[in-house]
């Protein structure tokens, strides 16, 4: 099984049309084995058309899907013994509870895992006599991720994993694709969230318009996006010239928004006007930083579409509530910055 | 790209339809069939509390001149039954996999190492299973209640009996292939249940009706499954004309679902 490095996951020009639709242009990927890889893009960009072909739901009209070395088209049998799959949006009848879904799942296959200790590390003891027609939006998409995990994968691929979980349930699901990795598990990861391929992906690819656009590390997509600038802004406790910030060799551009400074450079930007700000008694107050991230490349890759316009409000609402929670880490961790330096 | 060994100790069963998981949906479909009050109301309830209220109309107790000289209640038992398999096959069962496959639950389960074809033989075999449940109660009720006999012609009679589940369970795989929705499987077959159930003779049974409709009815799937099912009862062979029309639909539409069927 020491297969670490070989390849679990290979698509090479992947083409497909609906009628006249071109949904996928020339598609070309490959996953490592034990690789938690990301597939980032706006709606109808062809991310469930080509993890539809991977998992052997369709045909590509042209090109080559491998996954374990097996065709998904023609060796099914093979295929699903070895592949957990996620959909996106799919229901089981709205009777069933959770404990027997699982069960039955489990009886698909020869290999299972302990479904009593899947559905604890989901967090699905709780509704485990609960209908599925009861179950809560996150409670439906753990249950889905169970049922994509209990025959124990090679290579699980997971459409829109953290749609509908709330943020606290959201991360609870990351440590448990974490662990799933850790165990070996290749992953495939269709996502819409941008900070959720950014935490989970060791690789990213953006596919945009049925063509990938950008493939790399999440961290080696935002600088490649944005340079390697940073922007800091803050309100001086005693008013600051121009001058003593444009005289520090990181700092690029000074502007004013009201009281408010804006500061752009490169390299140790915050450390070094921090210390200059400190160096004269003044306080940084407010003290915020924005470094590239991959939300940037995203956004100048895809032409500054948003991900999945056409979202329902719940996506909007977590996307929002995402944002809140990184900006109040970021504030945090400036507070600390600014007690040291003054 | 290095050669990936197929998961040693895994056993190559055949492909999806094992008979353990093909039990194991088998039983499961049946546990969510007893838990949906439609299933229970009218594939079960219903049939039942109609030859229970039949059977205490005194007069249909009684030798009636217009159904040439046999008893109300005898010539509704098979209507009864006929009535059941009708409401468990065109209704019920398309209403269930149009619903599975609006759902993304027969999808989810071509991801698996099962068939969904498995799923339809599941459906297919509880269906099947509560017909003959159902239709062992009517009897059971009739005769101890009502002193309805038992069929004269048993042989006859059991193999109508199951042609005419087969045939209504086609039906309802058709019904399920080219309805998008649950919702428009139920109105399909509501549809197709009220005019073939006139014909079979609920409301009026056959020996009353014009003969115009009695020789329409002799041509759709209900009306002649109650024709045959009636003449067994009596003690002769169901005719040939009734038997054909009922493989006819059987191969018919088992063979269009099996072509237009969708996954997902």
């Amino acid at each position: 099984m020491a297969d670490t490095g070989s390849t679990a996951i290979e698509v090479d020009g992947l083409e497909k049309r609906y009628g006249s639709r071109e949904v996928l242009r020339g598609v070309t990927f490959s996953v490592q084995q034990g690789e938690i890889f990301g597939l980032l893009g706006p709606n109808g960009a062809g991310k469930t058309t080509t993890v539809e072909i991977i998992e052997g739901l369709r045909r590509a009209d042209r090109g080559m899907a491998r996954v374990l070395g097996l065709d998904p088209a023609t060796d099914r049998p093979a295929l699903t013994r070895q592949l957990g799959v996620q959909l996106q949006a799919s229901e089981l009848p709205a009777r069933m509870t959770v404990d027997e879904a699982l069960t039955l799942h489990a009886m698909f296959y020869d290999n299972r895992v302990d479904t009593d200790a899947l559905r604890d590390e989901l967090g699905l003891t709780e509704v485990r006599r609960t209908r599925f027609g009861k179950l809560s939006g996150g409670q439906r998409q753990r249950l889905s991720l169970a049922l994509a995990l209990v025959g124990d994968p090679r290579v699980a691929v997971l459409d829109e994993l953290t749609t509908g979980v709330d943020p606290h349930g959201r991360r609870e699901v990351w440590d448990l694709v974490e662990r799933v990795r850790d165990r070996g598990v290749t992953i495939l990861l269709v996502t819409h969230l941008i900070e959720e391929a950014e935490r989970l992906c060791d690789r990213v690819a953006v596919l945009d318009a049925g063509r990938i656009v950008a493939l790399d590390t999440p961290a080696a997509l935002a600088q490649a996006a944005k340079g390697a600038s940073t922007t800091i802004r803050f309100r001086p406790s005693v008013p600051v010239a121009d001058e003593l910030l444009t005289a520090v060799p990181e700092v690029s551009a000074v502007t004013r928004t009201g009281p408010t400074v804006r500061v752009d450079g490169t390299g140790e930007l915050v450390h070094a006007v921090v210390a200059v700000l400190a160096r004269h008694q003044i306080v940084a107050q407010d003290l915020r930083i924005e470094q590239a991230t991959l939300d940037d490349a995203y956004l100048s890759l895809t032409g500054l579409r948003t991900p999945e316009t056409t979202g329902t409000e719940a996506t909007d609402a977590d996307t929002t509530s995402t944002a809140a929670t990184s900006t109040a880490a970021t504030s945090t961790e400036m507070t600390s910055t600014e007690t040291r330096s003054s | 790209m290095s050669t990936l060994t197929l998961g040693t100790g895994r056993k190559p069963s055949a492909f999806g339809m094992s008979r353990k998981t093909l039990g194991a949906l088998v039983r499961n479909e049946m546990r969510l069939a007893l838990r949906e009050p439609a299933f229970i109301l009218f594939g079960v309830g219903l049939p039942i509390v109609l030859v229970v209220i039949l059977g205490c109309v005194p007069s249909f107790r009684e030798a009636n001149p217009d159904l040439d000289g046999a008893r109300t209640i005898d010539v509704y038992l098979p209507i009864a039954i006929i009535m059941t398999m009708a409401l468990l096959g065109l209704n019920l069962t398309s209403w269930a996999l149009a619903n599975y496959r609006e759902k993304g639950v027969l999808k989810r389960l071509s991801t698996t190492p099962v068939n969904p074809a498995s799923l339809l033989a599941a459906q297919g075999a509880v269906m099947a299973t509560t017909a003959v449940i159902v239709a062992v109660l009517l009897h059971v009720v009739g005769a101890v209640a009502f002193g309805v006999p038992s069929p004269e012609q048993a042989v006859g009679y059991v193999l109508t009996f199951l042609l005419s589940v087969a045939t209504l369970i086609s039906m309802g795989l058709l019904i399920a292939a080219v309805a998008p929705s649950g919702g428009v499987a139920n109105g399909i077959g509501v549809g197709l249940f009220y005019p073939l159930m006139f014909l079979a003779g609920l409301w009026a049974p056959r020996e009353v009706l014009p003969n115009v409709l009695v020789k329409i009815g002799d041509a759709t799937p209900l009306a002649a499954a109650v024709g045959a099912m009636q003449d067994s009862m009596e003690g002769s062979w169901p005719s040939l004309a009734h038997v054909g029309v009922l493989l006819a639909y059987t191969v018919v539409c088992g063979f269009g679902a099996a072509r237009l069927f969708r996954w997902s």
